[in-house]
């Protein structure tokens, strides 16, 4: 039966297809291949959804060794959730990708770079599936690896020194993630997730434990990016190529995000993380710093691809904000946000792209007029920044409004504020754009030139789905909620 | 403190320390990656140091041997040296690239080339 596979399937099929691409060579057979499992992978995460909805978590036994010995593969909401959403990105963006990267790199890279995307959207897959916690680190490093590649390409010889960056702080962040995991095998002798899950109680107290856990948090800290280990990102944004910037923003951080929860509440459970650790104490503020500061830092950047990658700090501070409070709410808010801004950045990102293509430039000062050059763009990117904002009837607000119901039920005013401050300091930055795309007058002799169809039409998938997912939350929501009651505890 | 029956670790934690005190402090990318290499190499000593028992011998079946040292640390970091030795080809692949486009590789030269043309777009 295919569909008792599906979990292997949702990694092999994208794995074996990455080399499969290389040795298709030039044209266009190594795209049209990267597409079809792009789609077959978003059919998988689909169905996989569908099915823990239905009967609860899914476990696949690498194999056929039975866990805890052998590798298991483990689903629950929460894992079909950021599958979907990784899969979904790969599955808009790859469409896009032709148009764009045939015009920012040369001819014989292409069949390398869909090689690289693939395996980079493997890496984030396994990451989201398995039940393993070695594991998760070899496919974190599948896909960081390719995200160096990726980032590399960009045209900008700033570019290989974002990737550069990346590579070393990358590192750095993975190889904490397996001192710790470690440290745990240390002091309970096993990998498997459920299994480190039932025996840290009984050594809990232990200084290896502790350390693993300092290991693991800024480990995944660093490759969250959250205020202040996000040094590496705003430049590896700036500088990729437009289609990898909108990938990666949409996807990688947010898988980062999926490994500190798995670990968090699952491994070390929130009682032990958040009663007796107290690491909201911790997360919290670093949260609010980088909401407040990035934010800022965003209002002053001419390079607007810059500038939403700040942006893109910010909002991991949202998600973390919602995460460090520990409560089911805050994890609902830091879950549905992760998905509805891998939508709206993912958007803003083809959108710019969009731009880049036509003007050449993604500077502010470069972008006079475009409301009347390039209507359909720059509308898709006024819709991505109104969801940035936290307008009603974007995704955008739905994050936000669960945020501060978050805060509220703590009683925590201050927070509430900082929310609805960050949205303010959102407006500043998308203004600036708004102001001379659509109030400064095109320069002389510029003609109506729209983007492409084929870069169109993802673009507005996914700012279409922004707008979607702010009016139906059933998805989006329902399944965060699902997922925040199985982490605090609850049953699904 | 049990020092000598603690040497393992000791080497572990002055080897993680000198890698990483070499990232961050040198400004040569060359050495950046060795320093990233010896705060890695240092994780697979301690993997590897994990996985002695007492009195065990190495983990093949043998007559009249009860005690064997766990091999499974020992595989899974024959996996992270090879998630070593792509991140370290990778690294010196960009620093390459980088002497090519920036005819240098020293990290404060880089620095200032981009600042001086501040090429943002």
């Amino acid at each position: 039966m295919i569909a008792a596979h599906l979990p292997i399937l949702q990694i092999v099929v994208p794995l074996v297809a990455a080399p499969a691409c290389l040795a298709l060579g030039r044209g266009r057979a190594a795209w049209l291949l990267a597409l079809a499992v792009s789609w077959a992978a978003l059919g998988i995460a689909g169905g996989l959804l569908a099915t823990v909805l239905r009967d609860g978590p899914v476990s696949y036994a690498l194999g056929n060794w039975a866990p805890p010995w052998g590798i298991e593969y483990r689903v629950d909401a929460l894992n079909a959730y950021v599958l979907l959403i990784v899969a979904a990105i790969g599955a808009v963006v790859l469409p896009y990708a032709r148009r764009s990267i045939a015009d920012e790199l040369p001819a014989h890279q292409h069949a390398a770079f869909y090689t690289a995307f693939l395996l980079c959207l493997t890496g984030l897959l396994g990451v989201a599936i398995t039940g393993d916690a070695f594991n998760l680190f070899v496919f974190l490093e599948i896909s960081s690896l390719s995200s160096y590649v990726l980032i590399g390409l960009g045209r900008n010889r700033r570019a290989l020194t974002a990737a550069f960056q990346y590579l070393v702080m990358g590192t750095i962040g993975a190889t904490f993630i397996v001192i710790g995991i470690g440290l745990l095998y240390m002091a309970t002798g096993t990998l498997n997730m459920a299994d480190l899950a039932a025996r840290i109680p009984a050594v809990a107290h232990s200084r290896t434990v502790l350390a693993a856990l300092a290991f693991l948090a800024v480990g995944a800290t660093l490759k969250i990016a959250l205020f202040p280990l996000h040094g590496w990102l705003p430049n590896a944004y700036a500088y990729a190529p437009s289609a990898v910037t909108a990938f990666l923003a949409a996807t990688a951080t947010k898988v980062s995000v999926y490994i500190l929860v798995r670990f968090l509440f699952t491994v070390f459970g929130p009682a032990y993380s958040f009663e007796q650790l107290a690491l909201h104490n911790l997360i919290v503020p670093f949260a609010v710093i980088a909401i407040v500061v990035c934010s800022t830092v965003a209002i002053f950047q001419n390079n607007v691809k810059r500038m939403l990658a700040y942006s893109s700090v910010a909002q991991i501070g949202y998600m973390m904000l919602g995460i460090g409070l520990g409560t089911a709410t805050g994890i609902s808010a830091g879950l549905v946000h992760l998905f509805n801004h891998a939508l709206m950045k993912g958007g803003l990102f083809l959108a710019l792209g969009c731009i880049a293509l036509r003007v050449g430039s993604v500077r502010l000062e470069a972008l006079a007029g475009l409301g009347r050059t390039m209507p359909l763009s720059a509308f898709a990117f006024v819709i991505g920044g109104l969801s940035l904002i936290g307008v009603p009837l974007t995704n955008g607000f739905i994050s936000k409004w669960i945020l501060v119901q978050a805060t509220l039920e703590q009683g925590a005013w201050g927070l509430a504020l900082v929310v609805l401050f960050g949205s303010l300091l959102a407006v500043a930055y998308i203004w600036r754009v708004v102001e001379v795309a659509y109030l400064r007058p095109p320069p002389d002799g510029a003609r109506r030139r729209e983007a492409p169809l084929s870069m169109l039409i993802p673009t507005w998938i996914l700012i279409g789905a922004s707008v979607y997912f702010g009016i139906d939350t059933s998805l989006s929501l329902g399944v965060a909620e699902i997922a925040a009651r199985i982490l605090t505890g609850g049953a699904g | 403190m049990d020092i000598p029956g603690l040497y393992n670790y000791w080497i572990v934690i002055v080897l993680m320390m000198t890698g990483f005190y070499i990232v961050i402090a040198r400004g040569n990318l060359i050495k950046k990656i060795v320093g990233l290499n010896i705060f890695q190499t240092s994780v697979f000593i301690l993997y590897i140091s994990m996985g002695k028992v007492d009195g065990g011998t190495a983990p093949i079946i043998a007559e009249g041997v009860e005690r064997y040292s766990n091999p499974l640390p020992h595989v899974l970091i024959l996996t992270a040296i090879v998630v070593g030795i792509a991140t370290t080809a990778l690294g010196l692949a960009l620093i390459v690239r980088i002497r090519a486009a920036y005819g240098t590789i020293e990290e404060d030269e880089i620095h200032a080339q981009n600042t001086m043309k501040d090429a943002d777009g």
